[in-house]
């Protein structure tokens, strides 16, 4: 190999190479793989061939996505079609051997939430699942990528995983992030910039003084929603932010300070060549909202709605068009002002302790609005125990917010946690798609703070307002 | 996986940008096995009318002409979003083999290459000049040729397109990864052995 600068996921991908063939397709080999409930069509293609997972140790899982937020009892799952996914996960882990955090577990949660929680994800590693939203954990410095059930089934066949060798794209964000502007705002912002499919093919590594000033929280949100930019993984180089906050975590390595020293050398090495550089000034991000069912479509809190005329084409002008009549907005409407319906603080996205210490401090001391249903859904049984530690469940439900069990919930609705039609709705989640938290929903993307502060506005508003008056 | 050689078919137009798979499968429909048929989830809300169960008829795929079609035709980054495979499940039970747009969400393009279903990259122009033909003439015929990686549109025009490819060797001859994989089973042995003991557990 040449002494030529590489990039951190070059640096990833040369060492979990198991083979190259001559077409270019390389075999790489997967350190962890995360499956969570609706990952039972893969062990049903592996009982079929007769095969069993052939790295069980490598192989983690949790039930979220049809997991109940009201209850942690199986019984009182209503549907027994997802009943029976949550019980499936469990059977087939327990047959192989496979640690499962199941329901009533104390690290069960959300899949990308419990990862780095429990240390589980760490610098360094390639990490797939069974779900879009993967690309959370590159946050740690792992190449983290979403696959199908197709092949999550070859990877518990074989623990690697056939890949073509992705592009790269270094994203830039230089200063200061302003008061009430999260990570949330900058990914938003983003993706406003570059576009749904901006990052397409390619592997995104987030970079400069805005995102090496974010907490691992925040990281984690940033790279949580790479995909959402067409990205196939985001990451984030590991630094001291990333060490202290895996030691002592559950499955830190053993030998600490070996690994500490092996991740210090994963970072891109200076003058190592991107594929695309985009940039932008943190400086200049404000609290972000989506008006349209893409995460693309998104505005500063101070933005008004788009006519069609604005779109660029026929194509994204007719789409436009689609877009404001599902949503239910007229061209003009300020965004500061649209009243909401509901709220939902939650999802991998935006579901950790720091995202509730945000929504609290908007939430403490004030009602959330007449009218208003607004939920906290935290993203894992220990972010949960420390916020009740912390007190802020009894800050959200004096303020009128139901504080209920983890899980994905209202991100996409798959348990039955979904909005009625016509239904407005701040979230923290990641998706605005037409129908994706119910059908006829309307969904609005924004930080937990600006979720917050939307519930006890009754509409949506711009945070820093609140935080500068004094309750 | 069944193998795709060449397809000649009705192509049904679905010119908009960014359909997300939860478009193509609503969330609610997610938990079967493979082995329930998925042809009506297939665009279950869009292709109704909003808060109905009512045929939505503006809907191009639910249009008398359209309803052989094998090939879908859609705008850019078709398919981003959820990795949930179903969405490719429900295009193949409804016969379609083949979609054709402008650029695809990076899961579902390689979910259809390992379930029989082809993505297909041509520029945006020229897939706004195959929208353009499919529209006037509703029923027109596309033929796909994936061992020479052409597209013919109705008006006769040749298109050549990109793919991987391993992927495309596996597509051709209907070959499954794992079977392939596990013939390299030594190599994989010998990674994990070099590998395993100076990497976490």
């Amino acid at each position: 190999m040449s002494d030529a600068p590489r990039t951190m996921f070059e640096k990833i991908w040369d060492r979990h190479r198991v083979l190259e063939r001559e077409d270019g397709q390389t075999l790489l080999y997967v350190d962890r793989h995360l499956m969570h409930d609706g990952g039972a069509v893969a062990f049903d293609v592996l009982r079929k061939r007769g095969l069993k997972p052939r790295a069980p140790d490598r192989i983690f899982t949790v039930p979220d996505h049809y997991v109940p937020t009201d209850s942690r009892r199986l019984e009182d799952m209503r549907d027994p079609r997802h009943r029976e996914l949550v019980e499936k996960l469990a059977q087939n882990t327990a047959e192989h051997g496979i640690r499962n955090f199941g329901l009533g577990d104390p690290n069960q949660g959300i899949v990308h939430v419990i990862g780095p929680e429990t240390g589980l994800s760490q610098p360094g590693m390639v990490m797939v699942c069974g779900d879009s939203h993967t690309s959370t954990h590159g946050a740690l410095g792992a190449l983290a990528f979403g696959i199908g059930s197709t092949e999550v089934a070859h990877v518990l066949a074989t623990q690697t995983l056939w890949q073509r060798k992705p592009k790269t794209m270094r994203i830039t964000v230089e200063g200061q992030l302003g008061p009430g502007v999260s990570a949330k705002d900058v990914i938003l912002a983003i993706i406003a910039e570059i576009g749904a499919a901006g990052a397409t093919g390619h592997v995104i590594e987030y970079a400069g003084s805005a995102i090496t000033g974010l907490s691992m929280e925040g990281r984690l949100t940033l790279c949580n929603m790479s995909i959402e930019a067409g990205g196939r993984a985001g990451m984030v180089a590991p630094d001291e932010t990333t060490f202290a906050y895996l030691a002592g975590r559950t499955y830190a390595p053993e030998d600490w300070e070996a690994a500490v020293e092996r991740w210090r050398a994963l970072p891109s090495d200076p003058g190592a060549p991107f594929d695309a550089e985009v940039t932008l000034d943190g400086g200049a991000i404000e609290p972000m909202v989506t008006w349209g069912n893409s995460p693309e479509d998104a505005l500063p809190i101070g933005g008004v709605v788009p006519g069609p005329e604005a779109g660029a084409d026929a194509e994204r002008r007719e789409m436009m068009a689609r877009m404001l009549d599902y949503m239910g907005l007229t061209p003009g409407t300020r965004l500061d002002g649209l009243p909401v319906d509901r709220v939902f603080i939650g999802s991998c996205t935006n579901s950790r302790i720091e995202d509730l210490r945000a929504a609290a401090a908007v939430a403490r001391g004030r009602k959330v609005a007449e009218g208003v249903e607004a939920w906290v859904v935290p993203g894992s049984e220990p972010v949960k125990r420390q916020a009740e530690a912390e007190g802020l469940h009894e800050v959200f439900r004096a303020a009128g917010f139901a504080w209920r069990e983890p899980g994905c919930s209202m991100c996409l609705g798959v348990n039955g946690d979904t909005a009625a039609p016509g239904t407005r709705v701040a979230s923290t989640s990641n998706r605005n798609f037409m129908g994706r938290q119910g059908p006829g929903a309307r969904t609005h993307l924004v930080s937990p703070a600006m979720a917050a502060a939307a519930a006890v506005s009754g509409h949506f508003t711009d945070v820093r307002r609140l935080m500068a008056e004094t309750i | 996986m069944e193998a795709f050689n060449r397809l000649e078919s009705v192509a049904v137009p679905l010119a908009r940008p960014n359909i997300d798979t939860d478009q193509i499968i609503p969330g609610r429909f997610l938990s079967r096995p493979r082995e329930v048929d998925h042809s009506a989830f297939l665009f279950h809300d869009a292709r109704r009318l909003p808060g109905s169960e009512e045929a939505n008829p503006e809907f191009p795929l639910n249009q008398e002409a359209y309803r052989p079609a094998r090939i879908i035709v859609a705008g850019r980054n078709f398919a981003c979003g959820s990795s949930r495979e179903s969405a490719v499940w429900a295009l193949f039970d409804a016969g379609f083999r083949c979609a054709i747009a402008p650029s695809f969400g990076d899961i579902f393009r390689n979910n259809g290459m390992k379930n029989g279903l082809l993505p297909v990259v041509l520029p945006a122009e020229a897939v706004a000049a195959l929208t353009g033909q499919i529209e006037a003439a509703p029923g027109a015929r596309v033929s796909v040729d994936l061992a020479a990686q052409t597209v013919t549109f109705p008006d006769g025009t040749v298109h050549g397109f990109e793919v991987d490819p391993f992927a495309k060797h596996c597509l051709l001859e209907g070959l499954d990864e794992i079977g392939l994989t596990l013939s390299h089973e030594e190599e994989i042995a010998a990674f994990e052995r070099r590998f395993g003991r100076e990497n976490s557990r």
